[in-house]
């Protein structure tokens, strides 16, 4: 299956301070990619970067006719904001020259109700606001969808339903998914393969083969190459 | 009326919707307090165009348009907000713009006056407020997602520092046609009583627009009321931004349904 997305020695750099170092991965269409790793260790900046939101170094190569769709993980909006759900959703849909039937679609996807819909963004709990997020990515058929921390705000019963979106997303749209996660037991159920993250430690490959005990340890538990940096300017 | 007072009526009407909508999209913005000092940039135009007896309103534009630029520049720059960029501008060109614009003008180069309109004059008045509506109705999508995240709205394919410069242009564009009869001090105020009125009642963007519309209006016909028959002695502009404040008190007495968060 030729690839959807083509990564070669991305880097990215905030000042002198590397935050991603020779990352090197493909990803074929209908694929679900776990992207693993502690805190810090660049898995927003690598969403960001291969989305061009933020500027980086090497080959990010996207398939012709990719549509993405991306969830950022904490969006917090101003609660002096008069504006509605409805009017969010529209403002994308017109914006991307949609019909506006989309909207109806989508929120039945992910299960906004109405009361949701009509509700100010601004206003909203963080799980209510994060499903905003993901009808939001999802109107204008996206065929790839980058997930960060999708659940990092849901209660339980939201996080269950997340998770069964996204096999479903993948069976009846044929859609690719790259997800930023934490937790290992949702790697391990639906993705198709993983990257790991850390301090220049990077590997990419089935969850069996690449998630085993002695990789784990290695990647959550090595020793800071960045803050080893720092350390060493201030010395300076 | 002379057709003259007519036509200045007109435009002072159409001022007032184009800085209602405006307003409400600054107010959501946060930069209402920024924006209105960038219309004290028009100060030092409007001096040196009356000192030199050129059209003092092309002097305005000139430096209004030149300091709008300067703050975009400064912005995307420099990474600083864009009320820090502003201020750093006002300060210089408030104070240069007092030191050149000539005594016995000043009075009216900062709070305005009201005096006939030619046709033409009219005409370019209106066109500039057909200019920002359009502008408006066209960015409408692109500022509504910025105004929930500027990283979904980059992500969605929204070039921001584009709509930043943009509506920095559209907000001087309608304070240039504010300009001759609020002045360079009050020109901004229609932008932000109105919409301070208008948030107090609306629970979307679409009511908060013609809420702030509404307010404005009725603050410049009841301002020009107030000017030409109950107190002759009061100019134009102070009238109507004294009745913007009024009825924006008069709607924190009203008890606004909807609260102001932050």
């Amino acid at each position: 299956m030729p690839a959807l997305l083509t990564v070669r020695d991305l880097a990215v750099r905030f000042g002198d301070r590397v935050v991603l170092e020779a990352v090197n991965f493909e990803l074929a269409a209908g694929e679900i990619l776990a992207v693993v790793g502690p805190n810090g260790s660049g898995k927003t900046v690598l969403l960001k970067a291969l989305l061009g939101l933020i500027p980086s170094t090497g080959k990010i190569e996207w398939a012709a006719g990719t549509r993405a769709g991306y969830v950022p993980q904490k969006i917090v909006p101003d609660r002096g904001l008069p504006l509605r759900v409805r009017e969010v959703l529209e403002a994308k849909a017109r914006f991307a020259r949609l019909p506006a039937a989309e909207i109806g679609v989508v929120c039945e996807t992910v299960g906004l109700g109405p009361e949701l819909l009509e509700a100010v963004a601004g206003l909203l709990s963080g799980g209510q606001f994060q499903k905003v997020l993901i009808a939001f990515a999802l109107l204008g058929h996206p065929n790839i969808i980058l997930f960060d921390e999708p659940t990092a705000s849901l209660d339980e019963l939201s996080e269950e339903r997340i998770y069964d979106l996204l096999p479903r997303l993948q069976t009846e749209s044929g859609m690719t998914v790259i997800l930023v996660s934490h937790d290992l037991s949702v790697v391990f159920r639906h993705a198709t393969k993983v990257l790991c993250l850390s301090r220049g430690i990077t590997c990419s490959g089935p969850p069996k083969e690449v998630l085993t005990p002695a990789t784990l340890e290695a990647l959550y538990s090595a020793p800071s190459k960045y803050y080893v940096h720092h350390e060493e300017h201030r010395r300076r | 009326m002379s057709p003259g007072e007519l036509y200045a009526l007109a435009l002072a009407l159409l001022f007032a919707v184009a800085a209602g909508l405006v307003g409400s999209f600054a107010l959501s913005k946060r930069m209402l307090l920024a924006s209105d000092v960038l219309s004290h940039l028009a100060l030092p135009g409007l001096g040196l165009a009356l000192l030199l007896h050129w059209n003092p309103l092309a002097g305005g534009a000139a430096t209004l348009l030149l300091g709008t630029l300067l703050v975009w520049n400064l912005e995307q720059r420099t990474g600083l907000a864009a009320d820090v960029a502003i201020g750093v501008v006002f300060a210089a060109a408030l104070a240069l713009g007092a030191v050149i614009t000539p005594r016995e003008d000043l009075l009216e180069a900062l709070f305005g006056r009201f005096e006939p309109l030619s046709a033409a004059s009219f005409a370019a008045g209106a066109i500039a407020v057909a200019a920002i509506l359009v502008f408006l109705y066209r960015f409408r999508d692109a500022l509504v997602l910025s105004l929930l995240s500027p990283e979904l709205a980059a992500s969605s394919g929204v070039n921001l520092g584009r709509l930043e410069l943009y509506f920095l242009l559209i907000f001087s564009l309608t304070i240039m046609v504010g300009l001759r009869f609020m002045g360079a001090l009050l020109a901004s105020a229609l932008v932000i009583l109105p919409a301070a009125t208008g948030r107090r009642f609306a629970d979307s963007l679409s009511r908060f627009l013609v809420a702030s519309s509404v307010a404005s209006v009725l603050a410049v016909a009841a301002g020009f009321f107030a000017s030409r028959r109950l107190f002759p002695r009061l100019g134009l502009g102070p009238a109507i931004v004294l009745v913007s404040a009024l009825l924006f008190v008069a709607s924190l007495a009203a008890g606004g349904r909807y609260r102001m968060e932050s």
